[in-house]
C-alpha cells in the first residue's frame, strides 16, 4: 500500500535525475570568480566583475565554446584576509568550477593560489603584481606585468621625467605589494644615481598619517613614492597637501580607482602613477573595446576592467586550445598561451607563467586620470 | 625643533579623538563596573548620521558643521540608551561576565547591521566645517586639527561640571560608590544609568564626526580600531576615573605619532603597546585610578 502510494512520486523523481543526467553535458562551464566586491577595496572588485561579465556575455552572444554556454560564478571575499582561502575552497569543492579567477591584489591571491595548486585547478589572476604569486606553483598564472617591472618603471619616470634626486618612500607593512615595490624602487632609484632619503611604513586600515608625512616633510624631500592602495594612498595625499608637503606623490597601479579622484579631490592633481592601461590609448582594439564597455555600463573602462576582461578572454580562449575543461589539460593550454590579443596587451607567458608587458604612467588632471607616457619592457 | 612641535600637534588631535571615546567606556565602568564594547560602533554611527546630514546642510559653514555635531550626538544619545534599555538592563544583577558577552554581541550586531543598511564600502565624509591652514614658519596647523582639539576640551570641561556640579552628576557618583545605598537615599538608579550611557554615546558621537573630518573616509568597521585604542587609553589613564581617560587618550595618541614619525614605524603600535605595558607594569591601576583592596 505505501510503495503503491509512493510510486508515482518515485518515478518521477527518477525521470527527473535521468532527463538532468541527459542535460549534464550541456550544461554551462563553470568560472570561478573571486573579488573584493565590497569592503575597503570594493572598487576593484566591482570594476573586475564589470570587466568579466562584458567577456562572458561577449562569449556567450558568440555561441560560447566547445558547444557549451559559459558561467561565471562569483564570490565576494569583502576585501578581507582570510576571506579568499575560504570562498576558492567553495569555488572548487561545492561550485566545481574548471578555472579560479583572481583577486586582483597580490594579498588575497597568494592566499588562494596553495587551494588552487592543490586541487590542480588553474588560477588566472588580472593583478597580483608581486613577484612571488607564480611562484606557489605551476597552476598560478597571472596576466599582468610584476613589481620589479613597475618599481622600475616609476624609479625611471622619477628620475628622467620628473628629474627628481631625493625622495622619500611610504609604504604599507601589510601588502606584500606594497612591500615588494618599496624595495625594487629603491634599488633602481638608487642604482640610478638618486637617493632615497628616509622610508616611512604605515598599516593597512590607517587613516593617520601625518606623523609619517611631518617626518618626510622634514627631511626635505623632492617627491614622495606611495606604493599602497586607493583608499590609504587618497589620505597620504590630502594630508600631505595639508601639512604643507607640495612635492609631486608617485603612485603605482593600486592607485587606480574613482574613489581616489573622490576622497583625495584637489590633492591628488599632478600626482602620478604607473599602470595597466589607458582608456585614451588610440589602439583600435581599445577604442572599440572602450565603447562597448561604456554601451554595458555606462562608464570608461580603466586599467582594472580592462585586466578583468582579458582575464575571462584568455582564459576562454585556453579552454578552447584545451579542448577540454580538465585542469591539467587547461594548465597547459594555459602555459602554451603565445601572442594572445588582449585589450592590455599581447600576452605570452614565459616559463614563470609571467606576461611581459608594457606600462603606461598616468597623472591626475582635473578630476580625470590623463595619459602621460607608456613604458616598454 | 618644528618637526617636534608638529608632531605634537598631529600627537595631540589624535588622542583628543581617543580622549573622547575613552570617556565614554571610563564612565560607563565607572557606574556599572563593566567595559561596553558597543561604544566603538557608536562611534561609528555618529559618524554615518554625520555622514547623511552633512549632504542636507550647507558644507563648509561654522553653524552647519554644529548643527551636524549636535544631531550626530543627539542621535546617539538616544541609541545609547536604547541599547542600555534592551540589552543590557534585563541582564542587571546577573554576572559581569554575561553582560561583557552581551555588549561583545551588541557591538557585532551595529557593525553587521550597519554593513547592511550603509553598505561595506567605504564613504567619503563631507567638508561639513570650513578648513583652512594657518602658518607658522614650517610648522602647519589645519583648522580641523584646531576644531577637534577645541571640540574635545569643550566637552572635557562640560562632563567635569556636569559630573561634579549638577544634580544627577552627583546622583551618577553615587551609583558608582555604591548603588544600593544610592538607591535607599532615594536615587532612581535607572535613570541615571541610562543618562550615563546617553552621555557617553554622545561623546562617542563627537568623536566619530571629529574622527572623519580628519579623515574622510568612513565604513562601518571604522570603530574597531580607534576603539582598541580608546579602551586602551582609559585602562592606562585608570579606568572609572574621568580626568584618566583624558590623559589616557592624549598620552596614547602622542606616543603613537611619534613612534610613527620616526624611523621604527614599522612597529609602530608595537612599541606604543609596550610602553602601555610597562606603565600598567608599575601603576598597575592606571596613571591616576586608585588601587583598591577587593574585599571578599
Amino acid at each position: 500500500m505505501l510503495i503503491r502510494h509512493l510510486s508515482p512520486r518515485v518515478w518521477l523523481a527518477l525521470g527527473a535525475g535521468v532527463l538532468a543526467a541527459s542535460l549534464n553535458a550541456r550544461e554551462a562551464i563553470r568560472l570561478g570568480e573571486f573579488a573584493s566586491l565590497t569592503g575597503k577595496e570594493a572598487s576593484y572588485g566591482q570594476s573586475v566583475h564589470q570587466g568579466a561579465v562584458l567577456a562572458l556575455e561577449e562569449a556567450n552572444a558568440g555561441g560560447g565554446v566547445l558547444g557549451r554556454k559559459l558561467a561565471l560564478i562569483t564570490e565576494d571575499n569583502q576585501s578581507k584576509p582570510g576571506e579568499s582561502a575560504t570562498v576558492v575552497k567553495k569555488l572548487i569543492s561545492r561550485e566545481k568550477v574548471v578555472i579560479v579567477l583572481g583577486d586582483l591584489t597580490s594579498g588575497r591571491t597568494l592566499e588562494a593560489a596553495p587551494i588552487c595548486q592543490n586541487a590542480r585547478i588553474p588560477l588566472l589572476s588580472p593583478g597580483a603584481t608581486n613577484v612571488s604569486v607564480t611562484t606557489k606553483g605551476d597552476y598560478i598564472f597571472r596576466l599582468c606585468f610584476i613589481d620589479d617591472f613597475q618599481g622600475t618603471v616609476m624609479a625611471q619616470f622619477a628620475l628622467e621625467a620628473l628629474k627628481l634626486r631625493r625622495v622619500a618612500v611610504l609604504s604599507s607593512v601589510s601588502s606584500a605589494q606594497s612591500v615588494g615595490l618599496a624595495k625594487y624602487f629603491r634599488e633602481k632609484f638608487t642604482g640610478g644615481g638618486g637617493a632615497v632619503a628616509l622610508e616611512q611604513k604605515y598599516g593597512e586600515g590607517d587613516k593617520d598619517f601625518r606623523a609619517q608625512l611631518t617626518a618626510i616633510k622634514a627631511a626635505g624631500v623632492e617627491g614622495v613614492f606611495v606604493p599602497g592602495y586607493y583608499a590609504e594612498a587618497a589620505l597620504i595625499c590630502k594630508q600631505a597637501r595639508e601639512l604643507g608637503l607640495a612635492v609631486p606623490l608617485l603612485g603605482i597601479d593600486a592607485w587606480e580607482s574613482p574613489e581616489l579622484i573622490q576622497i583625495g579631490g584637489a590633492a591628488v592633481e599632478g600626482s602620478y602613477f604607473s599602470t595597466h592601461y589607458s582608456a585614451e590609448n588610440q589602439a583600435p582594439a581599445v577604442v572599440a573595446f572602450n565603447q562597448r564597455f561604456r554601451q554595458r555600463w555606462g562608464v570608461d573602462s580603466n586599467a582594472i576592467s580592462a585586466l578583468g576582461y582579458d582575464n575571462v578572454m584568455l582564459a576562454i580562449d585556453a579552454i578552447r586550445r584545451a579542448g577540454t575543461t580538465d585542469g591539467p589539460k587547461l594548465r597547459d593550454a594555459l602555459a602554451a598561451t603565445t601572442n594572445f590579443p588582449g585589450v592590455t596587451g599581447r600576452i605570452t607567458f614565459d616559463a614563470q607563467r609571467n606576461p611581459t608587458k608594457s606600462a603606461v604612467v598616468l597623472t591626475v588632471k582635473n578630476g580625470a586620470y590623463r595619459f602621460v607616457q607608456a613604458v616598454h619592457p | 625643533m618644528s618637526e617636534f612641535l608638529q608632531q605634537l600637534l598631529n600627537g595631540l588631535s589624535l588622542g583628543a579623538i581617543y580622549a573622547l571615546i575613552a570617556l565614554g567606556y571610563t564612565m560607563v565602568y565607572g557606574v556599572l563596573r563593566f567595559i561596553n564594547f558597543a561604544h566603538s560602533d557608536v562611534f561609528m554611527v555618529g559618524a554615518f548620521i554625520g555622514y547623511y546630514l552633512g549632504r542636507l546642510v550647507p558644507e563648509n559653514t561654522v553653524w552647519g558643521g554644529l548643527v551636524v555635531l549636535l544631531v550626530a550626538m543627539l542621535g546617539c544619545a538616544v541609541l545609547g540608551m536604547l541599547i542600555e534599555k534592551l540589552a543590557y538592563r534585563p541582564l542587571r544583577g546577573a554576572a559581569t561576565l554575561n553582560v561583557l558577552i552581551t555588549a561583545i554581541g551588541v557591538s557585532l550586531l551595529l557593525e553587521y547591521s550597519g554593513q547592511v543598511f550603509f553598505g561595506a564600502t567605504p564613504r567619503t565624509f563631507p567638508a561639513v566645517f570650513p578648513s583652512v591652514n594657518f602658518t607658522f614658519g614650517s610648522l602647519v596647523i589645519s583648522s580641523n586639527q584646531v576644531v577637534v582639539i577645541a571640540v574635545a576640551a569643550f566637552l572635557m570641561v562640560a562632563l567635569e561640571f556636569i559630573v561634579h556640579r549638577t544634580k544627577i552628576g552627583t546622583a551618577m557618583r553615587a551609583v558608582s560608590l555604591n548603588p544600593k545605598a544610592a538607591q535607599l537615599v532615594g536615587i532612581n538608579n535607572d535613570v541615571v544609568i541610562s543618562f550615563t550611557f546617553g552621555l557617553g554615546s554622545a561623546l562617542a558621537a563627537a568623536g566619530g564626526i571629529l574622527y572623519a573630518l580628519n579623515y574622510p573616509s568612513i565604513d562601518p568597521l571604522m570603530g574597531v580600531m580607534p576603539g582598541l585604542k580608546a579602551f586602551v587609553a582609559a585602562v592606562l589613564g585608570g579606568i572609572g576615573n574621568i580626568p584618566g581617560a583624558a590623559l589616557g587618550g592624549l598620552l596614547l595618541g602622542t606616543v603613537e605619532t611619534f613612534v610613527n614619525g620616526s624611523q621604527w614605524s614599522t612597529y609602530k603600535d608595537a612599541i606604543a603597546f609596550a610602553i602601555l605595558i610597562i606603565i600598567l607594569l608599575f601603576r598597575p591601576a592606571g596613571l591616576l585610578g586608585k588601587s583598591t583592596v577587593e574585599k571578599v
